[in-house]
């Protein structure tokens, strides 16, 4: 596979990044300590690098309803300028990737695939656009995506927007977006701003073309120095998001698993008049009670001792297999620690103790209500 | 790039020895471990009084992104554990080659070393 380098590649290298391989991309996986920048978001702010993200337009008449037929969700229902979180299945009802969409208009939505998937889910999106009237764009590799998360995303933000702009900020909605003016360079650029994030933060997401992209990022670390702003690696927003129990593409979600199991029963609209791609797959596993009196489903897992569960590692009850271990860490804002595991739904239920095999030794974790981490509004 | 003492001795599982052959020998783990690890959370010691053999694990050391085995670079009793180091691993991080220490032997018997020039031509490392 070729590495890609996001437009911000020297700004992370200048910063003393290191740098991991996500979805094909380098990306910086911490400045200086993950766990510095990991409380920075969750105190002040952290500036990260989302540029591996894909994008996707779909514009045209027939844009909601095909995303009907395409993803799970009813996109067709939500009001332009708001946003939408939704899975794209197969026909079996396995997950493609997870996604976010953005109705830019009555004809026009910006489809946000994980890194990964992009190429995966645009190419998806072009074949089952076949019998609608619709243009699908993959304007993923012109595109850069930052984003600002923390209490403290607000205020730094404002510094760069005109004043007659702030309402607009301040009134964005949780999962809304608008065009704002953002001073980049000494000039206004009006760049989509979404108020969204994977950290469990008030925070915002700014799509960029890549020529703009070094420019609003000196300009949000200048903004953001006297509020603790700090750029932050994927280390912490794996972290992050974990304590604030969003799944992960290839760990809890994958094409194996369905939305049931996943938790994300909601995010499916089998009440939609329309097909969708995997609706009779997944009509029949809810109707099987997968995830609910079947199979195995998806649950929080806290640690009761001080060593940390990892993706992979086995679960079990008395000595016998009923799981595994999705994702796993250290909660750096909770002090014990917390993963992610699909377990026999027979032992999902909150208060279950349950062994995880750590390296050869049993660590009991107990099954929690997810999120392990709700920040206070 | 991550500090390589010179006094000391390396393992190639990254552990350091301090080199003085009179008495018990402290031993830890080099930056440059301790610099692809992270953050340091959690570490688990062999007990004062136990023996540990050179190249077998002894311990472990956990990071908010990865656990690693700690590996006997001699083989010898544990004499001394550091509780500090326990109460506070992230000691690892900020000073590997001075409060970060984890336990010290009496010596029977060194493994395979390398001199701290051979340990940084290894591993990326700066004397």
């Amino acid at each position: 596979m070729t590495e890609n380098y996001t437009a911000l590649y020297d700004q992370h290298k200048k910063a003393g990044a290191s740098f991991t391989d996500f979805g094909g991309w380098q990306m910086p996986l911490k400045y200086t300590s993950e766990l510095a920048e990991h409380h920075a978001v969750r105190n002040a702010a952290g500036l990260f690098d989302l540029s591996h993200m894909g994008e996707v337009w779909v514009s045209g008449p027939d844009a909601g309803a095909f995303l009907d037929y395409a993803l799970a969700g009813k996109l067709s229902a939500i009001a332009v300028g708001k946003a939408k979180y939704s899975v794209i299945c197969d026909a079996d009802g396995g997950i493609i990737d997870d996604l976010i969409s953005y109705r830019r208009g009555e004809e026009k939505y910006l489809v946000v695939p994980n890194a990964g998937n992009a190429t995966k889910v645009a190419a998806a999106l072009a074949e089952r656009a076949a019998n609608f009237d619709v243009a699908v764009e993959d304007v993923s590799a012109e595109t850069s995506l930052i984003a600002v998360q923390g209490p403290n995303a607000e205020a730094i933000l404002l510094q760069l927007v005109p004043a007659e702009q702030h309402a607009l900020v301040t009134g964005l909605k949780y999962y809304a977006a608008a065009e704002v003016g953002i001073a980049v360079d000494g000039a206004v650029h009006t760049l989509l701003l979404a108020r969204t994030g994977y950290t469990g933060e008030d925070g915002f997401e700014i799509y960029a073309p890549n020529d703009d992209a070094a420019g609003l990022w000196e300009a949000l670390l200048d903004a953001g120095a006297a509020h603790g702003l700090i750029p932050a690696g994927l280390a912490c927003r794996d972290s992050l998001r974990l304590e604030a129990g969003m799944p992960l593409y290839g760990n809890e979600l994958t094409l194996r698993v369905n939305a049931y199991s996943a938790g994300l029963g909601p995010v499916v609209s089998l009440a939609k008049e329309s097909d969708f791609v995997g609706k009779e797959a997944l009509a029949a596993i809810k109707a099987a009670g997968v995830g609910s009196t079947m199979g195995q489903k998806l649950v929080g897992l806290k640690g009761l001792g001080r060593r940390a569960a990892r993706g992979h590692y086995p679960v079990l009850k008395d000595g016998t297999l009923v799981g595994e271990v999705t994702s796993g860490q250290p909660s750096p804002t909770l002090g014990y620690p917390v993963a992610m595991a699909y377990v026999d739904v027979e032992y999902s239920e909150v208060g279950t103790v349950l062994d995880v095999d750590l390296r050869g030794k049993a660590e009991r974790f107990e099954v929690v209500a997810l999120p392990f981490y709700k920040r206070s509004k | 790039m991550s500090k390589v003492v010179s006094e000391l001795k390396y393992s190639a599982e990254h552990e350091w020895v301090a080199a003085d052959g009179a008495g018990p020998v402290g031993i830890g783990i080099s930056a440059v471990a301790a610099d692809a690890l992270g953050d340091i959370v959690y570490v688990d010691l062999p007990e004062v009084g136990s023996t540990v053999t050179a190249g077998e694990t002894c311990g472990e050391v956990e990071s908010t992104k990865s656990v690693s085995d700690l590996y006997a670079p001699v083989t010898g009793e544990v004499t001394e554990v550091n509780d500090g180091v326990v109460a506070d691993p992230a000691l690892i991080n900020s000073d590997p080659y001075g409060a970060g220490w984890l336990f010290k032997v009496a010596v029977t018997e060194e493994g395979p070393l390398m001199s701290a020039e051979e340990y940084a031509t290894a591993n990326g490392g700066e004397l």
